[in-house]
């Protein structure tokens, strides 16, 4: 058989699996197009749609670009606090519902499930009728930001830790009483470390769904701007290059945090399989 | 003496002890003493109450009414790790994030126990896995988890070590190798164990003393070859090995012996192995007892003999062979024979006859289900 | 019984305070929202407003903004279907095909979530603009003309809302195709000879629960979206979003606004539920 005719077999063969890595490519390419602008320099020109030229100065003076800096500071300000509220609150939410019989419990799922399925633009314009009515609406700002997203991270939060905790045998805690351990040892060195990977997976998640949101946030926001608000403004008037540099690094980050939790639990396992 | 009371002090005492859920009583008002060392089996089919008495035991149930003792000790009411009771579970419930070495020492270290170290090197040991300490769970086989939930257990030397069906997900070899392991560990250690299943062999090769339960109360309790021996009802007849129970009229007593109607044949069943508190009673003969011939032919078993039997079912099954045979009042039993290699087989449709040496035979009350704890197992 | 009693009350402990939260800020909004739906439209932010049940409101609104709003639900549907199609293949990919390597392609799904999704949006302007790779080689093809251009068209802004729901899709079909049994896909292939009615008899309508939620995750937030249509469409593919939007914060006519969002808002409940009836999978939800 020629190797082209060996070629054309193994791509029949695999032709489900090739559509789909070409689909990945497909999700892949803007985020190589953020990370290769990066590195333009636009020079005096205006396209800022097209690579001109090489260049480490956007990575060098992030903060070149006037205000940019300033909003991925709100931003991550008010990721890391909506995070810290939506993950405690969500994740007490989601062990009373899992671990407690109680009147009105399918009503607080239904509620829970509710902001996932409702759309971003009827969220964002409901709680800004409510600070309008309340006479808030000249008082938007970092607080009204918080408020709605911890409002939509809570869902998200609660949906990933209950699905970690009714995963859980609770033959376990009732082994750990068994064994001597009372309420509070049982919680600490059993229930909370098994559920742990998931409440850090949703505090994740959290993160990047607060640093990311822009339609609920952009209603709510008064005169604060955060980073997903400064690029929308900036793509009125032609985005200075350096927002790519904080994309390529929110896309490294999280890539390290999500691959190397799976290359160290890949080792892990591999090296007490070998021993 | 002295010796006597301290051992009576660390045995378990349960008295009226009785558990109720929303629509159903699982345990009914029970009584049992388990003395301390004992070896001892709870046997039931599936939502008999065992489990439920077990984890009431443990105290991961909070009984209804009643009172769980150890000694002179009052825990009906004690918090699961207040009381020193241990439980091996049926999943093993082993901690899927501690290693096995932590898995073992989590007792200890819960009751800030010195020499950690050298008693969890000593358990792992006892059950041979001391060279998987440091895997995680998910790491062993299912016979070695087994052995790490026994350690787990084993370790805290509890007044009471509860299995909760410890082998059942093990497969048929392995469990024959673990039940004698339990029993060696058993006697090693020298602790009551409870052991709760639903497989009559596993409890009569393991127990010392066996309490067949159903339906929430304790039928009947004693050792394996007592209870296989002289059932007290129907279920126990049935549910341990297998029963011909065959209806019969009380005549009277004639020295140790009952006399006893059955269909025309007058038959006599020992007193102390009676049960029947009327007139009418079930006859009980296990299988293995009872004799087969050919029409005429001399059998050894004086006293109960049938004839006009016919064969309708034969089974060869290696050790022995398993005849059903049809009887003219229209019944048919169970005869099992060994095979001895002396005695021909009989075949489908042959006239034979059957007999029982009296004192194998037992009475039982005819208020009784004849099909009690047949579907089970 | 006391003992049960209290463990009742921890519960309301736990859920007061995501409750409180959730009440406060998304169940009361959403009345606030009715209620300005309802505002007499004469007021304004400086003398204040009063409900007065104009339902006229919404007369009006649709009235002025429904070719949005067709647009809003048409480009949505479009998307969801192209998701639907792309986002099974890959989902299937990964499912059956990916070996070991399936908890690593399913990370690579999630990651461009990672990344800010309107510098994503960015990225396909550029890659899309007019005298970009992708115009040019289609000028060069013919497929377009050679002043043709895909930029402010109804292409761009559905191949953008398609590129950032696709994981809403994948995830969902990934979770139930990966519960069907890899042999009856293999028992499949021998009973039917066709391997395409051998997909559509065990394999598809084993995957539906995942099709439904896949379909609703992406059709849902697409129809309210706008960044898209603002970033890579022009005047031609405004979207309801962008109204909502600009009734909020610049025209300030909140009247409008709140009664754009509720019409959105009902239109997407009655498809949902109609979709739902339909495809049979009511226990899903």
């Amino acid at each position: 058989m020629s190797p082209a005719a060996r070629f054309f077999r193994w791509v029949k063969d695999h032709l489900v699996l090739v559509l789909g890595l070409l689909v990945l490519v497909y999700m892949f390419v803007p985020i190589a197009v953020v990370v290769l602008m990066s590195f333009n320099d636009p020079g005096k020109s205006k396209n800022v749609y097209a690579f001109r030229s090489f260049t480490w100065n956007n990575w060098l003076h992030p903060c070149h670009s006037a205000g940019m800096c300033h909003a991925v500071g709100v931003s991550v300000g008010i990721g890391v606090l909506a995070t810290a509220a939506a993950t405690a609150i969500g994740t007490m939410a989601a062990f009373g519902l899992v671990r407690h019989e109680f009147a009105g419990r399918s009503i607080a799922n239904t509620v829970i499930f509710l902001p996932m399925a409702s759309p971003e633009i009827v969220m964002g314009s409901s709680l800004l009728a409510l600070f309008i009515a309340a006479h808030q609406g000249g008082h938007l700002g970092v607080w009204t930001i918080f408020i709605a997203h911890v409002m939509f991270c809570l869902s998200f939060v609660v949906v990933t830790v209950k699905a970690r905790l009714s995963g859980l045998d609770d033959n376990l805690e009732q082994a750990a009483m068994d064994l001597y351990a009372n309420e509070r040892e049982t919680f600490w060195r059993i229930t909370f470390p098994l559920v742990l990977p998931g409440i850090l997976g949703a505090a994740l998640l959290s993160f990047s769904l607060s640093f990311d949101d822009f339609i609920i946030t952009n209603l709510n926001a008064g005169q604060t701007t955060t980073f997903p608000m400064f690029v929308y403004g900036a793509a009125q008037r032609g985005v200075p290059m350096q927002v790519n540099v904080v994309g390529t690094v929110m896309f490294l980050i999280a890539i390290t945090v999500v691959l190397g939790n799976t290359i160290y639990n890949r080792i892990q396992t591999k090296a007490l399989a070998t021993r | 003496m002295s010796q006597g009371s301290s051992e009576g002090s660390r045995s378990l005492h349960l008295s009226q002890l009785t558990k109720e859920f929303a629509n159903f009583t699982a345990v009914k008002s029970l009584d049992l003493d388990v003395p301390h060392g004992s070896f001892f089996a709870l046997l039931g089919p599936s939502g008999c109450g065992k489990t439920t008495t077990l984890r009431m035991v443990a105290g991961l149930e909070t009984p209804t009414s009643g009172t769980i003792r150890i000694g002179d000790t009052d825990i009906t009411y004690a918090k699961p790790y207040q009381r020193p009771v241990n439980t091996v579970f049926q999943s093993y419930a082993l901690f899927p994030h501690l290693d096995i070495y932590e898995n073992v020492a989590f007792g200890l270290r819960r009751r800030r126990s010195s020499e950690v170290h050298r008693q969890v090197n000593d358990m792992l040991a006892l059950v041979e896995l001391t060279s998987q300490a440091r895997k995680k769970p998910a790491q062993l086989s299912g016979g070695q988890q087994q052995r790490v939930a026994l350690a787990r257990a084993l370790i805290n030397r509890p007044d009471v070590l509860l299995l909760d069906e410890p082998l059942g997900a093990l497969d048929l070899k392995l469990r024959r190798a673990m039940q004698l392991e339990l029993k060696r560990i058993q006697t090693e250690v020298g602790l009551t164990f409870i052991h709760v299943t639903h497989d009559q062999e596993e409890a009569m090769t393991m127990a010392d003393t066996i309490a067949v339960m159903n339906a929430g109360v304790i039928e009947q309790m004693g050792a394996p070859n007592d209870l296989y021996e002289n059932p007290k009802t129907t279920f126990v007849a049935n549910f341990l090995g297998q029963s011909n129970l065959i209806a019969g009229k009380v005549l009277g007593p004639d020295g140790d012996f009952a006399k006893v109607n059955m269909h025309g044949v007058t038959v006599s069943i020992p007193t102390s192995r009676a049960h029947a508190s009327g007139s009418d009673g079930w006859i009980g003969i296990r299988p293995e007892k009872v004799l087969i011939a050919g029409v005429g032919e001399e059998i050894d078993a004086p006293g109960n003999h049938l004839d006009g039997g016919i064969v309708t079912d034969v089974s060869f099954v290696g050790v022995s062979t398993q005849y059903m045979v049809r009887m003219p009042w229209g019944q048919e039993l169970q005869v099992f024979e060994q095979n001895t290699g002396r005695r021909r087989l009989f075949a489908k449709g042959e006239t034979v006859d059957l007999s029982w040496r009296p004192e194998y035979a037992f009475l039982l009350d005819a208020s009784q289900d004849v099909n009690a704890g047949i579907e089970e197992d | 019984m006391a003992r049960s009693g209290k463990r009742r009350y921890t519960a309301y402990w736990l859920l007061a305070p995501g409750a409180i939260w959730l009440v406060l800020f998304f169940v009361v909004p959403f009345y606030s929202l009715v209620a300005t739906s309802l505002y007499d439209p004469n007021g304004s932010v400086l003398s204040g407003y009063k409900v007065t049940y104009h339902f006229s409101n919404y007369w009006h609104a649709l009235k002025s903004y429904h070719p949005e709003l067709l647009r809003s639900l048409w480009y949505a549907g479009l998307a969801t279907l192209v998701c639907l199609v792309v986002g099974y293949v890959l989902a299937y990919a990964i499912a059956f095909k990916a070996g070991k390597w399936r908890n690593l392609l399913l990370v690579l799904v999630i990651a461009p979530f990672f990344t800010s999704f309107l510098l994503r949006t960015l990225s396909w302007k550029l890659i899309l603009s007019d005298h970009g790779f992708v115009v040019s080689t289609l000028q060069n093809v013919h497929i377009l003309s050679h002043d043709g251009r895909l930029l402010n068209t109804w292409f761009a802004v559905v191949a953008g809302i398609v590129y950032n729901f696709l994981p809403f899709m994948v995830l969902p079909l990934y979770a139930s195709l990966e519960k069907v049994d890899g042999r009856l896909i293999e028992a499949a292939g021998d009973l039917y000879a066709n391997p395409f009615r051998a997909f559509f008899k065990v394999t598809w309508p084993l995957s539906l629960p995942g099709v439904v939620a896949g379909t609703l995750l992406t059709f849902i937030p697409a129809a309210g979206d706008y960044i898209n249509a603002q970033l890579l469409g022009g005047p031609g593919q405004t979207m309801v979003g962008n109204k909502i939007e600009n009734l909020f914060t610049t025209s300030q006519d909140y009247p409008d606004a709140g009664a754009l969002s509720m019409i959105l808002m009902i239109l997407i409940i009655g498809m949902v539920m109609v979709y739902i009836r339909t495809s049979g999978t009511e226990d899903l939800v």
